[in-house]
């Protein structure tokens, strides 16, 4: 008998995984973003308004991650973007192994963005790496000021915090001050916006990142070790 | 549904090990699971014992979970304390101003090998 210590985290195969895919994503200059959110968070009509803002500037592709059904997918071609529906078998998050087939699924053609609409979930989502070149997650006002103190690793591992559903601030007792210095406790480099997709309020400050962060990943030089 | 995906990654990790360290047969594995890293013990040894069975290499392993403290960090008063007893609030000085520092790691520890 012999012991071998190996010190690693339970998801490093995952990890690695999601390090080869990040690098050949950057080589190929498509930003994927890893989208996430509780279910009915307004993940699928951010995308909309998203999409019909920017399709013209930006080759958009949309993968849509759920246990079951293409309702979203169908959601998203109808505005004549290219869209996969990708199905965990039951599980909670999305993996980098399921993301490289989800991508598989979109065929040869080439895109500025894909947008990886992860699982409704705020918790395993952010435990697992897709490979994606920056996290978004969405918290909606309903949902309370509260969930970066309930669900702190999703606001630790997102690039970007979008509070949705602003038009819908009146009737709620949402702190916006409140869940900002909450979630920057966490992550002192989060960006913040919030946006209605109803309105189309904020939506320009989302956009104008976006835009940023997809030329920035095309132009900039890899950060990733070889 | 969350400790069947940790069980595959972690059987794939495992198997990688394996591979690369031309192991053969792994006879125990042995886990720290911080106390609020939201697996559940009992759940997950079952998920294990069904899925080693897949894995020639793990098929005979036995799994071990060491429970490993989670401890707070309250930033007014600069003190730690146990989670699980106190929450998020600091049993010294009453702050909330307090952030989990550990305890919610997964962390495979060490694998016994046959030679």
């Amino acid at each position: 008998m012999k012991i071998i210590e190996l010190k690693e985290t339970i998801t490093a195969s995952n990890d690695r995984d999601a390090e080869v895919l990040r690098g050949e994503l950057k080589a190929k200059g498509t930003l994927l973003i890893n989208l996430m959110a509780s279910p009915g968070a307004g993940k699928t009509t951010l995308l909309e308004r998203t999409i019909r803002d920017m399709k013209d500037e930006l080759r958009i592709a949309v993968m849509e991650a759920d246990v079951d059904s293409d309702v979203d997918a169908v959601r998203i071609e109808k505005l004549g973007a290219k869209a996969v529906q990708a199905h965990t078998d039951g599980m909670c998050h999305m993996d980098a192994g399921m993301t490289r087939r989800a991508l598989e699924g979109l065929g040869d053609e080439s895109f500025d963005l894909v947008v990886l609409e992860n699982v409704g979930n705020l918790i395993c989502p952010a435990e697992f790496d897709t490979g994606a070149g920056k996290c978004v997650m969405l918290l909606s006002v309903p949902e309370g000021d509260d969930k970066p103190l309930k669900y702190p690793l999703m606001f630790t591992v997102s690039d970007v915090l979008i509070i949705t559903k602003t038009d819908v601030a009146p009737y709620f007792d949402f702190d916006f001050d409140k869940c900002i210095e909450r979630a920057r406790k966490l992550n002192p480099n989060i960006r913040i916006f919030a946006v209605s997709a109803k309105t189309g309020d904020g939506f320009e400050g989302w956009e104008d990142w976006l835009r940023s962060a997809v030329r920035n990943w095309k132009h900039e030089p890899s950060i990733i070790q070889e | 549904m969350h400790e069947m995906g940790i069980i595959l990654h972690l059987a794939k990790t495992l198997e990688e090990t394996a591979e690369q360290e031309k192991i053969k047969k792994i006879t125990r594995v042995a886990l720290e699971v911080g106390e609020v890293s939201g697996i559940m013990t009992d759940y997950f040894e079952e998920c294990w014992n069904y899925f080693k069975k897949k894995h020639p290499v793990l098929e005979a392993s036995e799994l071990e979970l060491i429970t490993t403290p989670a401890v707070t960090w309250c930033d007014s008063c600069k003190r730690t304390y146990p989670t699980v007893q106190y929450g998020r609030t600091c049993p010294y000085c009453k702050s909330g101003e307090t952030w989990l520092l550990k305890g919610n790691e997964c962390i495979i520890k060490e694998i016994e090998v046959e030679d």
